[in-house]
């Protein structure tokens, strides 16, 4: 199933994760220019939202938003004009820790806006309502492997559409007992604007290809940006983060789930 | 975009297991709503539960996925000749070729659910969890690409009740960029108690079987399905399939668990699938609407329909048959507009006893015979999600 290789440019990255504040803060880190050191993910209220929405927003939606306003800001696109992808392995984990936890009391008194953040798909629903956008956007999952199912997805929109596509990832852990069936390393969220055709300003080039392997999947040299890699899905995203940041041609291989997606990145 | 023929479909509802008993529940004007015996739960509504899921544990090699809503997708599969169906497709692509996108809004949360009731003083559940086989959103593709030894290009949708519409668009798009020859696009949602009481908590459950488009409905009745279709190119395909013809998605950008009043985000879908399908609006014999029988979700739908169609095409919610199968709607909808072509049916609307004087379109309560060459779905979802179907034969 090597037949088909999909061309998209990368026009603009976002990263929010453990020592990763933004992608200017970060980029000598994925280059090694400075050691990765874990810090607290800071999640904000999205600005963008009303103050009530501000207010209840859950961690996986101030994550998402996060990481997408910022890749977009950097794109110099029209948010509202980009269809999107959201990919996270699971639903938000403190809203599902939440209704179980309600579930088991004798009212079982589900609050109204938990059980509506509590589908896979409320970052993109809420995305929807910040830029007040109309277009066709996916909240997608491929378990540990969703960041490349979600790029492979983002890809072939932007590919069969001939239009730009907003990718955002994230993943964050649970905070009650399915922590220990489900351990998730840190909060890491990813951002990038994807392009049929890279502009000027584009960060790189990307070809991708599924392949029919699943081993040698690229890691990361530094044990911090490796722990975080191998523990959340959406930090699988970490060694092409680094090839971008890098400015160099590099062949990146990630887990597919069945198979894996390669990564022929060259700077542009 | 180019046809691609559902070659081989399989559903599990309240209505019943495979195509013959969903499209005799439909000719009939039967329903699988009941009064809600499920589980611990105690609210005066009424369900869509599948008969044949207690006692159909998941053991052997796969013993890993048991969960309910695992078992629903794997009775589904079971039905009409689908796994041959597969079986014939890995031979014909193989099985590297065979994309798999399904859509679930809960998974197997059903089993988070009850060991939540069983836990040590440290808080730790005392049983055990397969996460990735039973609660991961990504759970029931793992279950059906090992069931069924398929391995190409997968993904799960979970958009809410728009997931298993958004799945063909996937596929599609997919199957366009050369990425697989075939696909087994569909999905499940089971019953749980996060969705019974998360919805009682909006207030939009009926304690009446849902009555979409009437003027006294009440709200939505909850059920449970699974369903699945092969997609293949119509071309290199021998017989006559029903094929999708377009689908079309949009954002409402409006509120996350309401609809836009005024049905803009899903003009919008359903005038995307339109353009996709190169149809126009006078080519739809018949509309299989989302209609979940809440005031505000049917009076947005009935506008939105109105202002793309008019008011002479026939449609009709079919909730009151199979309840809303929440993530599972998309595809149990599809299966019935693809009989609804097979057999020349415009299905009808049980429990709705007068229509809703001021919705303005053609709703139809009871199912008649009729020739249907092209239907359009809808599929609404929280989060603002819509997506809209077109089946029909290829031209």
């Amino acid at each position: 199933m090597s037949a088909s290789a999909l061309r998209v440019g990368v026009e603009a990255v976002a990263i929010r994760g453990p020592g990763l504040p933004d992608w200017e803060t970060s980029e000598p880190v994925l280059t090694g220019a400075t050691p990765h050191q874990t810090a607290p993910v800071v999640l904000v209220p999205p600005p963008q939202l009303s103050p009530g929405e501000r207010r209840r927003s859950v961690p996986s939606v101030r994550l998402a938003l996060q990481v997408g306003s910022a890749a977009v800001q950097r794109s110099g696109l029209d948010p509202a004009s980009l269809p999107a992808v959201f990919a996270s392995s699971g639903a938000d984990g403190e809203t599902i820790d939440n209704i179980l936890t309600t579930l088991t009391t004798a009212t079982r008194e589900v609050s109204p806006t938990r059980f509506h953040n509590s589908v896979h798909n409320a970052p993109s629903g809420y995305w929807g309502l910040a830029v007040q956008s109309q277009e066709v956007v996916s909240s997608v999952s491929c378990h540990d492997a969703s960041f490349a199912a979600g790029l492979l997805e983002a890809a072939v929109q932007a590919v069969t559409d001939a239009r730009p596509v907003l990718l955002v990832a994230y993943d964050l852990p649970y905070p009650g007992p399915l922590e220990r069936f489900r351990p998730i390393e840190g909060s890491f969220g990813v951002a990038i604007v994807l392009s049929h055709a890279p502009s000027d300003g584009a960060l790189g080039r990307l070809l991708l290809r599924v392949a029919d392997t699943n081993d040698d999947f690229s890691g990361c040299a530094d044990p911090g940006l490796e722990t975080l890699r191998s523990g959340n899905p959406a930090a699988r995203s970490l060694p092409l983060l680094i090839a971008l940041a890098c400015r160099a041609a590099a062949s990146i291989r990630l887990d597919l789930g069945r198979g894996a997606l390669n990564v022929q990145v060259e700077p542009c | 975009m180019r046809p691609l023929a559902l070659s081989s479909a399989c559903i599990a509802s309240s209505l019943g297991l495979g195509l013959a008993a969903t499209l005799a529940a439909v000719e009939r004007g039967v329903s699988g709503l009941r009064p809600c015996r499920f589980e611990t739960v105690g609210l005066p509504t009424y369900v869509g539960e599948t008969p044949g899921l207690d006692g159909s544990q998941i053991d052997g090699p796969l013993a890993r996925f048991d969960c309910r809503n695992n078992r629903l997708a794997r009775l589904a599969l079971a039905q009409d000749g689908f796994e041959a169906a597969v079986e014939t497709a890995k031979d014909r692509y193989g099985p590297k070729r065979i994309g798999v996108f399904l859509g679930t809004s809960t998974s197997g949360i059903l089993q988070a659910e009850q060991a939540y009731r069983h836990r040590d003083e440290a808080g730790q559940l005392i049983g055990h969890i397969d996460y990735a086989g039973t609660q991961s959103t990504f759970s029931l593709a793992e279950f059906v690409l090992t069931l069924l030894g398929v391995c190409g290009p997968s993904l799960v949708v979970s958009s809410a009740c728009a997931s298993t519409t958004k799945v063909f668009a996937a596929a599609a798009r997919m199957i366009e960029a050369g990425l697989c020859d075939a696909a087994i696009v569909g999905g499940a949602d089971s019953l749980c108690l996060t969705t019974l009481y998360g919805f009682n908590a909006l207030q939009l459950l009926a304690a009446e079987p849902c009555r979409p488009f009437d003027a006294e409905r009440q709200g939505l009745s909850i059920g449970e399905a699974a369903g699945f279709a092969l997609l293949e190119r119509a071309e290199r395909v021998a017989g006559e399939h029903v094929c999708l013809l377009g689908v079309g998605e949009s954002s409402d950008a409006h509120h996350m668990s309401a609809p836009r009043p005024d049905g803009a985000g899903a003009v919008l879908s359903m005038s995307r699938a339109l353009v996709a399908s190169g149809l126009r609006p006078d080519q739809i014999d018949y509309i299989n609407l989302h209609g979940t029988a809440t005031r505000i979700g049917d009076a947005a739908e009935d506008h939105a329909v109105v202002t793309v169609f008019g008011d002479a095409t026939p449609c009709s919610s079919t909730k009151g048959h199979t309840g809303h199968t929440l993530g599972a709607s998309g595809i149990v909808e599809a299966i019935i507009a693809m009989l609804a072509i097979r057999h020349g049916l415009i299905p009808g609307s049980p429990h709705t006893l007068a229509r809703d004087p001021d919705l303005r379109c053609h709703y139809v309560t009871d199912a008649r015979p009729a020739q249907v060459r092209r239907v359009l779905s809808n599929s609404f979802g929280f989060g603002g999600s819509n997506a809209s179907l077109i089946l029909g034969r290829a031209a």
